[in-house]
């Protein structure tokens, strides 16, 4: 039976990974991650869990060893954030087309320079376009529920694609919270053992990684395009088959008190949560506010969005990037293409906030809606705009 | 000459566009690349067989009489034969 205990989250989505029994971790430590592979190392070392720990000299080696087992046909997880996630860039774009199923835990961080080990997207953001399925948690028992969720739909032989579990660097990883652990039976009924579609295997020799002339390059591609879009039916029966089990139900997208407002605040990840508290306060001062929040990144369930959306005048757009000279964040961007020309479409403001660490309160999303209330009067000179920048 | 095979479409393309089949490189002909070719001088050739293991594209085999002979269908005329030929018994010619 599933045990409900005071546990950092961190070590709460490790455990996710010990009870998905892997078979290799290679992983390097960086701050904010450090805790869920140093809790892996543990388990193995200790005997807990049975699998090869791989100490690599580097995230690029920590990629690069993952796709190796992955390709054997081994389980396997790593973890990183930030300028780690930055040395692993170059291998992170591989596993995708070569549909190799690895799972891995950001821990999100924001990016050099200046210095900063603190929260915010731009690590993730940076890598985007990997090609890798990725969902955000809102909080502890997401970061563990999507972990195993990961395993279920990234080695699914109709996906077998590899997937991130985002987690909020400190704001998440470094908090206690109380988070339902499942048992190893439970997690055996949601999560079969793993059945690669090809594995390297010498007595049955077959090339992954060739060249890609110009006269395949483009079908390859299009080929890991298309099943990253095809994954969305498996990545929601995931979800659907885990609440039928454990009765928590996740979708590709939330809502909260979304369906008589005329404002929607747009989220990733924690910060929602803060995001519901102002939605209640403004809404005591009765104001139509509500909330839009984004689970499932990659593939982008547009259609989702678009029905979670309805008729609302305007979405107020929160990034916690900051793309120097784009036309707006990511997230901004993203519905901005999503909405083009759409009959009746919401008016998109985007608001960058909660970069390095700095926190995201109930205040400042008052703001957001405030100034979305006043732009849909009067349209802002920007595209974007930095909430709660300092100029002198 | 190139190998066609590789012409696929994306639905039909290999999972992971991985190559199922081993040793399927000798399917693609190398040898329409050449601008060169090695000609070997069967007076100063001692039988020796380093162009055989020095050449990249596995051109060369054995013949029966002990000499190494080059498939101008894989060779690409890169001349590592000749320059590794302790006996310079080889040497490029020019491709009409
Ligand atoms: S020229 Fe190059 S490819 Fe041709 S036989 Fe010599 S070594 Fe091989
Ligand atoms: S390397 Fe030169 S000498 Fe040796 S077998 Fe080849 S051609 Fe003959």
């Amino acid at each position: 039976m599933a045990k409900r205990v005071g546990i950092e989250v961190s070590i709460a989505l490790a455990e996710a990974v010990r009870l998905a029994n892997v078979d290799v971790v290679a992983a390097f430590p960086i701050t904010p991650q450090t805790h869920i592979i140093e809790h892996l190392s543990e388990s193995i070392a200790t005997g807990d869990l049975d699998a090869n720990f791989i100490p690599v000299e580097s995230e690029h080696a920590a990629m690069s060893c993952c796709c190796g087992s992955s390709a054997a046909g081994a389980r396997t997880f790593t973890s990183s954030s930030s300028q780690g996630l930055m040395l692993m860039s170059e291998v992170l774009f591989i596993p995708g087309p070569l549909r190799l199923p690895i799972v891995m835990a950001v821990a999100n961080r924001a990016l050099s320079a200046p210095i900063s080990i603190w929260n915010d997207h731009q690590d993730i953001m940076s890598q985007r376009d990997i090609g890798w399925i990725q969902t955000f948690a809102e909080n502890g028992q997401e970061a563990f529920d999507l972990t195993l969720h990961a395993f279920r739909v990234a080695e699914d032989r109709r996906v077998s694609l590899p997937m991130i579990v985002n987690i909020d660097g400190f704001i998440l990883s470094h908090v206690i919270e109380p988070i339902e652990i499942l048992s190893q039976e439970e997690v055996d009924q949601y999560l079969p053992p793993f059945k690669p579609v090809y594995r390297l295997d010498p007595r049955r020799p077959i090339t992954m990684g060739p060249v890609g002339i110009p006269e395949v390059y483009t079908e390859a591609r299009m080929a890991h395009s298309e099943a990253i879009k095809a994954s969305k039916r498996v990545i929601i029966q995931g979800w659907k088959e885990f609440a039928e089990l454990f009765g928590r139900q996740y979708n590709p997208v939330e809502t909260y008190h979304s369906e008589d407002a005329d404002i929607l605040l747009i989220t990733m990840g924690s910060i929602s949560e803060t995001a519901m508290t102002a939605i209640d306060t403004m809404r005591d001062k009765g104001q139509k506010v509500g909330l839009v929040r984004i689970r499932l990144w990659r593939p982008f369930p547009g259609p989702e969005f678009r029905k979670a959306v309805g008729k609302v005048k305007a979405l107020a757009v929160v990034d916690r990037c900051l793309p120097p000279g784009a036309t707006a964040g990511p997230v901004g961007t993203e519905l901005r293409s999503l909405f083009y020309k759409v009959p009746s479409a919401p008016k998109i403001f985007n608001f960058i906030a909660g970069l390095g660490g700095r926190d995201v309160t109930v205040k400042r999303f008052e703001e957001m809606v405030d100034k979305t209330k006043a732009y849909i009067k009067k349209r802002p000179k920007e595209l974007y705009e930095v909430i709660g920048v300092r100029e002198k | 000459m190139a190998n066609t095979d590789a012409i696929v479409g994306w639905k039909t393309i290999t999972f992971g566009c991985h190559v199922l089949e081993p040793g399927s490189s000798a399917k693609f002909r190398t040898g329409d690349w050449r601008s060169q070719r090695p000609v070997l001088d069967k007076e100063k050739c001692i039988k020796c067989g380093m162009c055989w293991i020095f050449c990249p594209d596995m051109a060369y085999s054995r013949t029966e009489d002990g000499y190494f002979e080059a498939n101008m269908e894989y060779c690409k005329g890169c001349g590592i034969c000749a320059h590794e030929c302790p006996k310079d018994a080889i040497t490029m010619a020019p491709e009409e």
